[in-house]
């Protein structure tokens, strides 16, 4: 047991803060793990002991139930099931904990994904006797989606395996299966009694197999501040102080990054730049502030500033658009539908917001992407959304503050979803770290790149792009390419050509040209491009690529807009079958081949391609001298 | 000045306390700060000062007044108001009985803490409050765990622990239909000791009737009572002179001392570091039943 004698004087004062979550159903011992806690750190006081004992005898229950602790309402109380998310506190001579603990059963992804959003480490309970169940699966990924810095899987109920090292294996394998798949950077297995009290805050004797540290211990000396941005500062204006006519301060909590008086800053939405001039606090004006400070600023000029705007460095700006992609979960009775008019709550901004489209629903238990026609409870997905006036946000990736959302109903002003931004920013962010398919897809495994791209980039002396040609047949996407691939070449940059004969050669040989096998040939390349591209190169992709939906999947996959660019090159009919270089159109016209792009099957065009190119009336080499005009 | 170390778990909740306030004051027209005199509603003073300054604290405090105060406490509320020169808004149980809007209660236990539910939503009704800041905390007890930062209220002033909107990042739902209001605890995260540690990092100044005192008090079921004219004594109970000090303030009929040699802060903080029982266990109010406090906060209580 803690010895709580060191809570007092300086070292208290200098004790730091960390917020965890635990999940895990009413079977795994959740609460018992909880109250394990709270008992053994001696914070729980006896009037609260007596209460509980009281309750346990009256339920006739033998031993003192730990869980009753953590039951706060009296409906929770009767039916022993936690309904809402219960917050705990306890300390260590270390470090003060909030437990922001979330119930295991129904509205299980919503209060989950509530409890996560604040947190800075979750644990995931798992029945030892049982196994690694669905349920493991489904929080090991809201935990990656909310981007929770440290995950410990605490496998629990050793003592009714025997402390059996194999049975501890077997988990960590079948987890670990699961889980690189993910994208969770820290991952800790502890094996633990929560009833008896092994490796909970004491090392166990019944465990001599295993060397880690106890729970306690970890959650003690895991790093606090993991998930912060340091390095862009964005302050979101929440409120203006005017207490006269000579002083106007802008307050807020820095969202991420720092501030020094004297630096240069630009103000969103008005654009209009200034210098700090003093950062003011009621304990005298101070030197710097950082991440999660809350300040007010001073401006060197009399600028308009109010509350939803954003202050950022001058050279560092988020992305300001009305239109970007997210991950949504839906947390209200009331489906999700499309073209529906919601309120969007984002920083200190307040606006109106349409869900345009919904590109898929993610089923939570096998990470498989769904069909869908609206989000119901507890439903996750992927969504288009329009606001009404810019948001100023960064990717949640690399911005929890200025990359989250909440959805709230105009009707009943209900909170009823919450988002994670998904798409790019202006500024240069971490090499490799861009949510994309390998957050969803089980099928590819995500490690963040080795060598950054930035740094690849930086001895190639030019950056990476991809080149998306896509037209029918005979169009003159592969000659074009061709030729641009040498010229570039030839100046010593770095080019890779991927040509869909070759592919579908090798890599796809597997498929037909049914849209569903077209679409995969298409997403497979998508990959193979972005592979070459985090390698450095300019990648030229020439695929008919009729469909619209293929192409935009594939665009997403990429970190920034600017980093795709798709080339439309088109011409007659009558030319594209009078080249006709691969035969197709002749054997279509017999009858040989059927479902021909450009024959008896259609190609959709691009809505707002980078360029088009006409080759009925332009010369290759002017084809290529326009496409190569977008590297200027 | 203090410097707060930029790590340190008080720095995180001072800013946290603060970001809250400032969400009020944009998002509500006549926010109020629900103030008892006790140690909570002083550190909320403290941290509403820190958050508008160089400006006035934008709202007005409200005290509940139950009339069987501890003349320190009442003593201590008219020097601040007059120091900070701030508004300030008393409701008066007193006068809600008057009034006929609620009835004494009798007996030796008799109260006024119930009553102070009607007194206090009668109150913000008439000064249109659409948001009151209370230092509820957390770790107080365990309904309050599940209590959110923005709670919201219907028209009747009621907490619906069931539906209670989901609160996500630091992102506060403020929006509400006309005749509904909010309670907003922005020390939510804060324990008993973060408050005291917090008070004296800061030197905060605080009643009296929190450091040890001789005062006549009679023990009721284990609980130290002041012996003051608004308790009912009954028979067998006995007044005596003891060194005594409260840990927390409320109505004098429901809230007991401790005994107690602690004289300073220091002392304070480490009896609260040894302690027992919580703070609420000398607490009449909270005794009365299991739900004592969930069935209160559903009424509309504090």
């Amino acid at each position: 047991m803690i010895e709580n004698k060191l809570q007092t004087g300086e070292a208290y004062l200098n004790m730091d803060m960390l917020r965890f979550t635990t999940a895990g159903s009413v079977d795994d011992g959740k609460s018992t793990l909880i109250g394990r806690l709270l008992y053994d750190s001696k914070s729980i006081f006896e009037d609260q002991m007596e209460a509980i004992e009281k309750t346990s005898k009256s339920s006739g229950e033998e031993e003192v139930n730990l869980a009753l602790l953590t039951d706060g309402l009296q409906a929770e109380r009767e039916q022993k099931i936690t309904i809402d998310v219960a917050y705990r506190y306890f300390a260590t001579p270390k470090r003060k904990f909030i437990i922001a603990d979330t119930p295991g059963h129904t509205q299980y992804t919503r209060n989950m994904v509530t409890g996560a959003s604040t947190a800075d480490l979750a644990i995931i309970l798992v029945d030892a006797s049982k196994g690694l169940l669905t349920q493991s699966r489904r929080h090991a990924f809201i935990s990656s989606l909310l981007r929770i810095p440290h995950l410990v899987v605490a496998i629990n109920k050793m003592d009714l395996v025997d402390y059996d090292e194999k049975v501890f294996d077997k988990i960590v394998s079948d987890f670990k299966e699961f889980s690189h798949k993910l994208d969770i950077s820290d991952i800790t297995f502890i094996p633990i009694s929560a009833l008896k009290g092994d490796n909970v805050v004491d090392k166990s004797d019944n465990t001599d197999w295993y060397n880690g540290s106890t729970l306690l211990h970890h959650l003690e000396n895991v790093k606090v501040d993991a998930g912060e941005n340091i390095r862009d500062f964005r302050l979101p204006v929440q409120y203006v102080i005017r207490p006269n006519r000579n002083f106007r301060g802008f307050s807020g909590q820095v969202a991420s990054g720092h501030v020094r008086p004297g630096d240069e800053v630009k103000v969103l939405p008005s654009g209009l730049t200034t210098k700090v001039k003093e950062i003011v606090t009621r304990d005298g004006n101070l030197e710097a502030a950082f991440t999660g400070d809350s300040i007010t600023l001073t401006m060197e000029d009399e600028i308009d500033i109010s509350r939803g705007d954003m202050i950022v460095r001058k050279n560092n700006v988020p992305t300001v658009r009305n239109e970007f992609e997210a991950y949504i979960c839906w947390m209200n009775e009331k489906a999700m539908g499309l073209n529906k008019q919601y309120i969007l709550q984002h920083t200190s901004r307040t606006v109106q917001v349409f869900v345009e489209d919904l590109f898929y629903r993610i089923n939570v238990d096998t990470l498989s992407r769904e069909q869908a026609e609206k989000l119901d409870l507890n439903e996750i997905g992927r969504v288009k959304l329009k606001t009404s006036l810019p948001l100023f946000f960064d990717p949640y990736q690399i911005n929890q503050k200025t990359g989250s959302f909440i959805i709230i109903d105009p009707a009943s002003n209900v909170t009823v979803g919450a988002g994670m931004i998904r798409a790019g920013s202006t500024v240069a962010k971490e090499s490799g770290q861009t949510i994309s398919e390998k957050l969803i897809s089980p099928n590819v495994i995500w490690e963040p790149w080795n060598i950054p791209r930035e740094e690849r980039e930086k001895r190639n002396g030019h950056k990476a792009k991809v080149f998306w040609f896509t037209g029918i047949s005979g169009a003159g996407k592969s000659t074009i390419a061709r030729e641009l691939e040498k010229k570039l070449w030839n100046e010593g940059k770095r080019t890779m050509l991927l040509d869909g004969d070759q592919v579908r050669h090798g890599l796809n040989g597997d498929l037909g040209f049914s849209p569903k096998d077209r679409a995969e040939n298409i997403r497979r390349v998508g990959q193979v491009a972005r592979l070459f591209f985090e390698h450095g190169n300019i990648v030229l992709c020439t695929f008919v690529s009729p469909y619209v939906k293929d192409r935009e999947a594939v665009k997403a996959m990429f970190p920034e807009e600017t980093d795709f660019i798709e080339i439309h090159v088109t011409c007659s009919p009558d030319t594209a079958k009078k080249r006709d270089p691969k035969g197709l159109y002749k054997k279509a016209e017999k009858g040989e081949i059927s479902g021909l792009t450009g024959f008896d099957s259609e190609h959709e065009s691009p809505k707002n391609p980078d360029l088009i190119i006409n080759t009925d009336s332009l010369s290759v080499e002017e084809a290529v001298n326009e496409i190569y005009k977008l590297f200027e | 000045m203090t410097s707060l170390k930029k790590h340190s778990h008080l720095k995180h909740l001072e800013d946290e306390a603060i970001y809250i306030m400032r969400e009020v004051a944009a998002q509500f027209d006549r926010p109020v700060l629900l103030f008892s005199g006790g140690k909570d509603s002083i550190v909320m003073f403290h941290l509403a000062l820190k958050a508008f300054y160089p400006g006035k604290v934008p709202f007005p405090l409200m005290h509940v007044d139950t009339g069987h105060n501890f003349p320190e406490t009442i003593e201590f509320r008219d020097q601040l108001v007059e120091k900070y020169g701030v508004e300030l808004i008393v409701g008066s149980v007193q006068e809600s009985i008057d009034n006929g809007r609620v009835e004494e209660e009798t007996g030796p236990d008799a109260s006024r803490n119930a009553l102070q539910t009607v007194t206090l939503l009668d109150t913000l009704k008439k000064h249109q409050v659409d948001a009151a800041l209370g230092g509820g905390r957390r770790d107080e007890e365990k309904a309050r765990a599940k209590e959110r930062f923005f709670s919201h209220r219907d028209v009747f002033g009621q907490w619906d622990p069931k539906n209670q909107r989901p609160e996500l990042w630091n992102l506060y739902n403020g929006r509400k239909k006309p005749g509904e209001n909010f309670r907003v605890f922005p020390i939510s995260n804060w324990t008993e000791m973060d408050v005291w540690q917090y008070i004296a990092q800061e030197e905060i100044e605080i009643p009296s009737i929190y450091f040890a005192h001789e005062r006549k008090v009679f023990n009721r079921r284990g609980v130290w009572l002041a012996d003051t004219e608004f308790v009912n004594k009954m028979n067998d109970e006995e007044v005596e002179t003891r060194t005594v000090r409260f840990r927390t303030i409320g109505d004098a009929t429901c809230t007991g001392a401790v005994e107690s040699e602690a004289s300073n802060l220091e002392d304070i903080i480490q009896e609260v570091a040894s302690a027992r029982e919580t703070e609420r266990g000398t607490r009449h109010d909270d005794k009365r039943s299991e739900t004592a406090m969930e069935d209160r906060k559903k009424q509309g209580y504090f």
